[in-house]
């Protein structure tokens, strides 16, 4: 099942300058799985050490967070878009 | 509600405004009887604070303590080549009493702390969030739901931005609620470091005003519980869902933080000097010294190349940018003695830390970075 995931700016150095990436899965946990074994730089950005999302990543599938829906277990449709949204800072500089 | 009225002056300047059914003298007269709190007046507070003074919100407050740069007109609109190096707060004042005398400008020329922050943001009706580090948007977040006011979010980073209104007391979430916990310094890029596209806040900027506009007025649908992306470079706009977490710390069914705590900590700041030891450290002048003597020292620069292409110390060795550093330590030798830099001395800072764990001891940061260097030694090379 092919889905797209889009990768925000300040982490697309890490995935060879890609602003999306389509894999195959079934699942948010296997797609972001997917995604850094293609860019192993990324990891270490959406995963902490004890292997667990960064608290200041959200993953979204279409517009819904899936800290709502069933965290990296939430199924994914063929079509489907998958969303990186970190925190970011920026504003007064 | 409105018992203010508008003068024949104010009549006429809003007239736009009043032949709006939906806005019209009741609605211009709320604008009118509003306050609105700016915290910075940098890239997303010029935008804002100028139509906010344009559409007659009553009263503006300005925090910020920072003075006009050079490099700041790129996108810093309210403030203008004649206001380089004067306070910002002032820039701004100047230039908001041009466009509409009518409103009253305060400014605070200090930085929003946990000490004056309830203090500061108390007196106004919306808070408004122009901030470009992690410790102020969590500090900012809390003092407003503390005291249930409505905090017009947004943030940008080169061509991307985020814009939402947090409201707890309107049932929407706080910026705790999508973010618990800010990043580990160092892991996500500032404006300062990784740019910023100078039209970008413009965008983020009005959208942010729109909604503090429409929350004074009352009118339309407020970007509660939706978080607007917009990506200049594709030019789409995009809405996220954003749900109220009842387990939030803050605005959550049963906070644990009640009161202000110490973002810095919170964010895991430290004080830089203490991160790394003198013993690590080099002057402009001493490296421009030993650049001379027969002791010449490896030179890393660990900037992006796009930087390089830009300015350069003349003679530097080479170019591994930070990012890439832990996979090419193969590269250095750590029997020479090595100078490490970047553009202010942060990055280069973590290089060395890194360097550090890694084994190497021969090691110096250069304080201050190309800048320092760019006003201390070769005033030939250019500052960015």
């Amino acid at each position: 099942m092919a889905v797209t995931i889009t990768i925000p700016t300040a982490l697309r150095q890490y995935a060879a300058g890609n602003a999306t990436v389509s894999l195959d899965a079934d699942n948010v946990g296997a797609l972001l799985r997917g995604l850094v074994e293609q860019h192993p730089v990324l990891g270490k950005h959406l995963f902490g050490d004890d292997g667990r999302l960064r608290s200041f990543v959200n993953v979204y599938v279409g517009d819904e967070d899936i800290r709502y829906l069933q965290g990296e277990t939430t199924p994914l449709k063929d079509g489907e878009t998958v969303s990186i949204i970190p925190a970011i800072a920026g504003g007064k500089q | 509600m409105s018992n203010v009225s508008l003068s024949n002056e104010e009549i006429r300047r809003y007239s736009r405004h009043l032949i709006m059914p939906e806005v019209g003298m009741s609605g211009q007269r709320r604008l009118k009887q509003g306050s609105v709190l700016l915290i910075g007046t940098g890239g997303l507070g010029s935008p804002l604070a100028l139509y906010l003074a344009a559409a007659g919100v009553g009263h503006i407050g300005l925090v910020d303590f920072d003075v006009v740069d050079e490099s700041n007109l790129q996108r810093q609109v309210v403030h203008g080549t004649s206001t380089v190096g004067t306070l910002k707060t002032a820039s701004a004042k100047a230039r908001l009493h041009d466009l509409n005398p009518l409103v009253e400008v305060t400014t605070y020329e200090t930085q929003i702390t946990s000490a004056n922050a309830l203090e500061l943001l108390r007196p106004y009706d919306v808070i408004i969030d122009g901030t470009d580090n992690f410790p102020t948007r969590y500090l900012t977040n809390d003092a407003s739901v503390m005291l249930g006011k409505p905090n017009v979010y947004g943030s940008i980073f080169r061509f991307e931005g985020q814009a939402t209104v947090f409201s707890p007391k309107d049932g929407g979430p706080c910026y705790r609620c999508l973010y618990p916990e800010p990043p580990p310094p160092g892991l996500v890029p500032s404006c300062a470091e990784g740019g910023v596209l100078g039209v970008l806040p413009g965008v983020i900027g009005t959208i942010q005003a729109t909604e503090a506009i429409k929350l004074i007025t009352g009118i339309g649908e407020p970007l509660i519980g939706r978080l607007m992306l917009y990506d200049a470079l594709a030019m789409r706009f995009r809405e996220l869902k954003l749900r109220r977490n009842p387990a939030c710390p803050v605005c959550g069914d049963h906070p644990t933080v009640t009161e202000l705590i110490d973002y810095d900590q919170f964010c895991g700041i430290v004080p830089e000097v203490n991160t790394l030891g003198s013993q690590y450290e080099i002057t402009p002048e001493q490296l421009a010294a030993l650049l001379q003597s027969d002791e010449r020292p490896y030179l890393l620069d660990v900037r992006n190349p796009y930087e390089v292409e830009i300015a350069s110390i003349p003679g530097t060795d080479k170019v591994i940018p930070v990012d890439q550093l832990a996979e090419r330590l193969n590269e250095l030798d750590t029997a020479v003695e090595m100078v490490v830099y970047c553009r202010s001395g942060v990055r280069s800072g973590r290089a060395v830390e890194l360097l550090k764990t890694a084994g190497f001891r021969k090691l110096k940061n250069l304080v201050g970075g190309i800048l320092r260097w760019s006003s201390d030694v070769d005033s030939s090379v250019p500052r960015y």
